[in-house]
């Protein structure tokens, strides 16, 4: 009964159910061996990243895949969405609880990357191409720079500042240090879990399905497609250019405080320009516009390179020619074709209909 | 004095980074993509030149001539394994490709050369060259500043004699304006696109032997840095122009140190980009770059 | 069908979990008659180390340099026992605080039972506070952020801390009017420099040390170092303190060179190496003096035969992070040879054995005489001044 209804549904509509349900199930199947006993701590170690570059990746697809423009600096916006949440739950988780701090830490993280989504969207917008790129780059590299020379810290007199030195913040001795420059935020106390990386993947799920098969999402893809045709048939190229980037930036901000809630630490140079580019990698890898595809990209290529620990020193190597061959087997027209004719062989010897195109 | 001292220094960095952005824009220009692994191959070179200068003893422009080959053909055997597979795929997948392409020659190189890095004996001074004095000793101008910026200016020189006057420059010049019309026409665009490979990586042996002998630390992330200000240098100056890649270049060298010397030197990365910024917000396709007119 | 299987396999997985179950009761009653005995025989179980560190990445030439004291030291180890007292598993970390904790939890599942690492700041930090939620005893080598001692009571250090170090060095510097002006280049973008530095400025200020110049670089803009060299240079600085590591250093005093510029050059045991990178004019380095607890010159028996067997085993001098590494597999092994732990004990009583332990001994190795470890896990050594000299290091000054 249930399986009729699914196989009259809207084709989208059952692939993001289907979307929905490979999370889901993923998350089952490991609360279940979780709770048998039957996951090495590696892998669990694991869990809370994947769901943050999970996130990462859906939320830089949305910029990369549906909006088409390229972002390098995808990192940033995880960036100040980490700090601004870790400090808020440095703050605030001492004098209240878990259940409201914690959602306003992640609040506070969304709202700052957002924030910071349009300051960096309203110049960057305007250029394309490799133009925007090496600009978003650019962003995320000041980003870093900044908070890597930023000393922080408050005493009775209130909130000290200074983009020198510890000792140029003019700290009283009985002052506390929240941001130490190059030594970023330390002893943080950790708050992430499973569950709540798997909540968020869910919510960025709904919220960016619905908005990529809203009418706003489909004048962001008429944008990719063809910016002066959309423009010329009355798109407002800022505005929607403006939304797609900002809720992407907004998501990223999110993953930022998942990801910095799992560690003790916080430091702005694991967010450079090869964190962006090791998200973009996931967009890439899974498909542009194809969200399922960022979700399995992005878990893959996380535990990947600890697959490859029994390897040594050939560990990264490895993970390096797995890269460009999968790209190269993915991406070329040519083994796109020719997988496609062995795979068409080998369904219709079952007698099953030629296998469909990929659909987001 | 002081000024004119770290306005020179600035000219130095600046000059080894638009001999990089040279190759950048080279291959940026014709076959339309972000060779990512650029910084790499000068990295492989530097390595090439430390070895055959320094522990072979060879001669310091043989050596030099060695690398480029060598150089050469790696830069062909990765265009034809790598990303020639994906000339017909997005752009985007090129970029990952080498990305992933960056990554394995880091690799590579460490487990070939350790990750100790190693000291570059400059190869400019090995060769006899002095240092150039002016105000009485007060002012001095490296020997390695004069070579890197005569290279850039001899190397700008033929790029563009070659690219406007020769046979295969008119056919990357085509191959860069229409790729396809330019098949039709008879032009062989493998060729062509192996051949602005070679070139570029022949340029990046060269940029290496600079880089490494006004910085003399080598190790194998050694060409990652230099690698992204250069593509930065190239995007400030117009991607794709040739003297753009040259400005470019030169100015974010002088930016950088006199930030460095007169702002702060935590912020002078935060101040570089900032200043891109700017520029390609006022003028979106850099600083000599060419006005693109879209058609419908 | 399908029911008929999973009945199988749930059987099955039973019957292996209760397999467990009685092996690991067995392994418990074993170890509590050797503990009884308290006796070490020849076939002793094993003591699972586990070493993190960067072998891959910009910072591969610090983890390199601990993995291979680490390996040394293992091996000395079991081959002077006749058995295998230490197995040793590394783990790369390529110095990121993410890959350290996958690193961490990688080594968990091999059964590790003391943590020997990691080597950089950030990934130290993340692994340290790992360590005191699994009560995993964790030396730490090379880390020497305050920050990671004080994380736990179960982490220490074999290094000194970085406000030590800066601390240290200015008092000898004023003690011995090594320079009227001071200038300093530092490492804005990294833990250890800052953490010298800063400590440095402070105590300089208490001293009436003349600071004059303090340029600092980042990881992204090293590669040109003349203009930090050249501002030292215009402000008249005549000892120039350089907390940084030997690699950048190098190219300081390459760029100093050329600017025919000569001042004292002072550094912190990050500078330890220098004479080692390959290529590198060695001569320029003629007087640069380095606070470190570490010399491969040394003429002690216990640095002697470190050196040799490093030599002869990598085939290059071994540095500080070497040596530091290679301490902290003897300083487990002194607590093996007094009794206090075994290999058959959880990873769990091995950490609190060892934690009473370290708060108590006494070790001497190649970093230093009559080392002792404060409440919170930072190490108390004689700091040593060097100064090289025709390629030498000279022992100049103890404080």
């Amino acid at each position: 009964m249930a399986l009729t209804r699914l196989k009259h549904m809207k084709k989208t509509t059952r692939s993001n159910l289907i979307t929905f349900g490979i999370v889901i199930v993923f998350y089952l199947v490991v609360e279940a061996l979780m709770a048998g006993g039957l996951t090495s701590s590696s892998f669990e170690g694991q869990l809370v990243p994947i769901c943050a570059y999970v996130v990462l990746a859906i939320s830089l697809n949305l910029t990369v895949g549906f909006l088409g423009e390229l972002s390098l600096g995808h990192a940033g916006f995880m960036s100040v969405g980490a700090f601004a949440g870790v400090l808020l739950w440095t703050v605030l988780g001492k004098t209240l609880p878990a259940y409201v701090a914690l959602p306003l830490a992640f609040l506070a993280g969304g709202l700052v990357a957002g924030i910071f989504g349009v300051i960096v969207g309203v110049p960057v917008l305007r250029l394309s191409g490799d133009y925007l790129a090496i600009v978003t780059l650019a962003f995320g590299e000041i980003i870093k720079n900044i908070i890597n020379a930023c000393y922080l810290g408050y005493d009775e007199n209130g909130l000290h500042f200074s983009l020198t030195d510890a000792a140029s913040m003019g700290l009283a001795p009985d002052g506390t240090t929240l941001i130490n420059g190059a030594m970023g935020i330390t002893r943080i106390t950790k708050a992430s879990t499973f569950t709540m990386g798997i909540a968020l993947v869910l919510i960025t799920l709904v919220v960016i399905l619905n908005l990529i098969h809203s009418r706003t999402g489909r004048a962001v893809m008429a944008i990719r497609d063809n910016e002066i045709a959309a423009q010329s048939v009355g798109v407002d190229l800022t505005r929607y250019k403006l939304t797609a980037f900002v809720i992407s930036a907004v998501f990223a901000g999110f993953a930022g405080v998942l990801y910095a809630l799992n560690y003790s630490s916080l430091v702005a140079r694991r967010f450079d320009y090869n964190t962006s580019i090791q998200i973009l990698v996931f967009v890439v890898l899974g498909g542009m516009g194809n969200i399922r595809g960022s979700i399995i990209a992005a878990a893959l290529l996380t535990v990947l390179p600890e697959m490859l620990r029994g390897m040594d020193d050939y560990r990264m190597l490895i993970y390096a020619i797995v890269l460009i061959v999968m790209m190269i087997f993915n991406q070329s027209p040519q083994i796109v074709a020719w997988r496609k004719r062995v795979a068409a062989r080998f369904t219709r010897k079952k007698g099953a209909p030629a296998p469909q195109k990929e659909v987001a | 004095m002081q000024f004119l001292s770290y306005l020179i220094s600035g000219i130095s960095l600046g000059s080894v980074y638009a001999l990089i952005a040279l190759g950048y824009t080279m291959v940026y220009g014709i076959a339309k993509m972000l060779n990512f692994a650029h910084g790499d191959i000068i990295m492989i070179g530097s390595y090439v030149i430390f070895f055959a200068f320094g522990s072979f003893g060879w001669n310091p422009v043989v050596s030099v001539l060695f690398a480029m080959a060598v150089c050469t053909v790696l830069g062909v055997t990765i265009e034809r394994v790598a990303y020639r597979p994906l000339r017909e795929a997005p752009s985007l997948a090129v970029l990952i490709t080498a990305i992933g392409v960056s990554y394995l020659l880091q690799q590579v190189a460490q487990l070939l050369w350790k990750s100790d890095p190693k000291s570059f004996t400059s190869i400019v001074t090995a060769a006899g060259l002095k240092p150039l004095a002016l105000f009485e000793g007060q002012l001095v101008i490296s020997a390695e500043t004069i070579v890197t910026i005569i290279a850039c200016v001899i190397i700008m020189a033929a790029l563009t004699l070659f690219v406007n006057k020769t046979v295969p420059g008119h056919a990357m010049l085509a191959v860069s304006e229409d790729r396809g019309a330019a098949q039709l026409m008879g032009v062989n665009v493998n060729a062509t696109i192996a051949l602005t490979f070679a070139i570029g990586s022949a340029l990046a042996a060269i940029a290496g032997a600079l880089l490494c002998s006004s910085y003399p630390s080598l190790s194998p992330t050694t060409g990652a840095m230099p690698g992204i200000k250069a593509f930065v240098a190239a995007v400030f100056g117009g991607i794709g122009s040739i003297p753009g890649a040259f400005l470019g270049g030169i100015l974010l060298g002088v930016i950088e140190n006199l930030s460095k010397a007169y702002i702060s030197t935590q912020l002078s990365d935060a101040i570089v980009f900032l200043v891109l910024v700017v520029v390609l917000i006022v003028k979106p396709t850099g600083l000599l770059g060419k006005k693109v007119n879209v058609k419908v | 069908m399908k029911k008929l299987m999973s009945a199988v396999l749930a059987g099955a997985m039973m019957l292996s979990l209760a397999a467990c179950g009685s092996t690991a009761d067995t392994t418990q009653s074993t170890s509590g008659s050797e503990a009884a005995t308290g006796e070490t025989t020849a076939s002793a179980t094993p003591i699972k180390l586990g070493g993190i560190g960067p072998v891959t990445g910009g910072n591969a030439q610090y983890g390199t340099a601990v993995q291979n004291g680490e390996q040394l030291a293992v091996d000395e180890i079991n081959a002077a026992a006749g058995y295998t007292v230490f197995e040793l598993q590394f783990e790369d970390d390529e110095s990121d605080p993410e890959t350290a904790v996958n690193a961490y939890n990688a080594l968990k599942d091999w059964g590790m039972q003391v943590l020997l690492g990691a080597v950089t700041s950030d990934p130290s930090l993340n692994v340290a506070s790992e360590c005191v939620n699994d009560n995993m005893f964790m030396l730490t080598p090379s880390a020497s952020a305050e920050d990671v001692a004080l994380t736990g009571p179960n982490v220490f250090q074999m290094c000194f801390t970085d406000p030590n170090q800066g601390k240290t060095s200015a008092q000898y510097i004023a003690d011995n009017n090594l320079g009227t002006n001071i200038g300093i280049i530092y490492d804005s973008s990294d833990p250890y420099s800052t953490g010298i530095y800063t400590a440095f400025v402070a105590t300089a200020g208490e001293l009436g040390l003349n600071i004059v110049a303090q340029p600092s670089f980042t990881a992204d803009n090293k590669s040109d170092l003349s203009t930090q060299v050249a501002q030292c240079q215009d402000a008249g600085a005549d000892l120039v303190f350089l907390p940084i590591y030997y690699n950048e250093a190098s190219q300081i005093l390459i760029a100093a060179n050329s600017r025919g510029y000569t001042p004292t050059f002072f550094g912190c045991d990050g500078m330890d190496g220098i004479l080692g990178v390959e290529g590198f004019d060695t001569s320029l380095a003629n007087g640069l003096m380095m606070l470190c607890p570490f010399s491969a010159f040394g003429d002690d028996e216990t640095t002697t035969t470190f050196v040799s067997a490093y030599e002869a085993a990598f085939d290059s001098t071994p540095n500080q992070f070497a040596a530091d590494a290679y301490d902290c597999v003897y300083a487990i092994y002194q607590c093996v040879q007094d009794g206090t732990i075994n290999g058959d004990m959880s990873a769990s009583d091995m950490c609190d054995a060892l934690v009473e332990a370290f708060g108590t001994m006494s070790f001497s190795g190649t970093t230093g005489e009559n080392q002792t470890w404060d409440e919170n896990g930072m190490i108390s050594k004689e700091p040593k001044v060097y100064q090289i000299q025709d390629d030498a290091y000279v022992l100049v000054g103890e404080e």
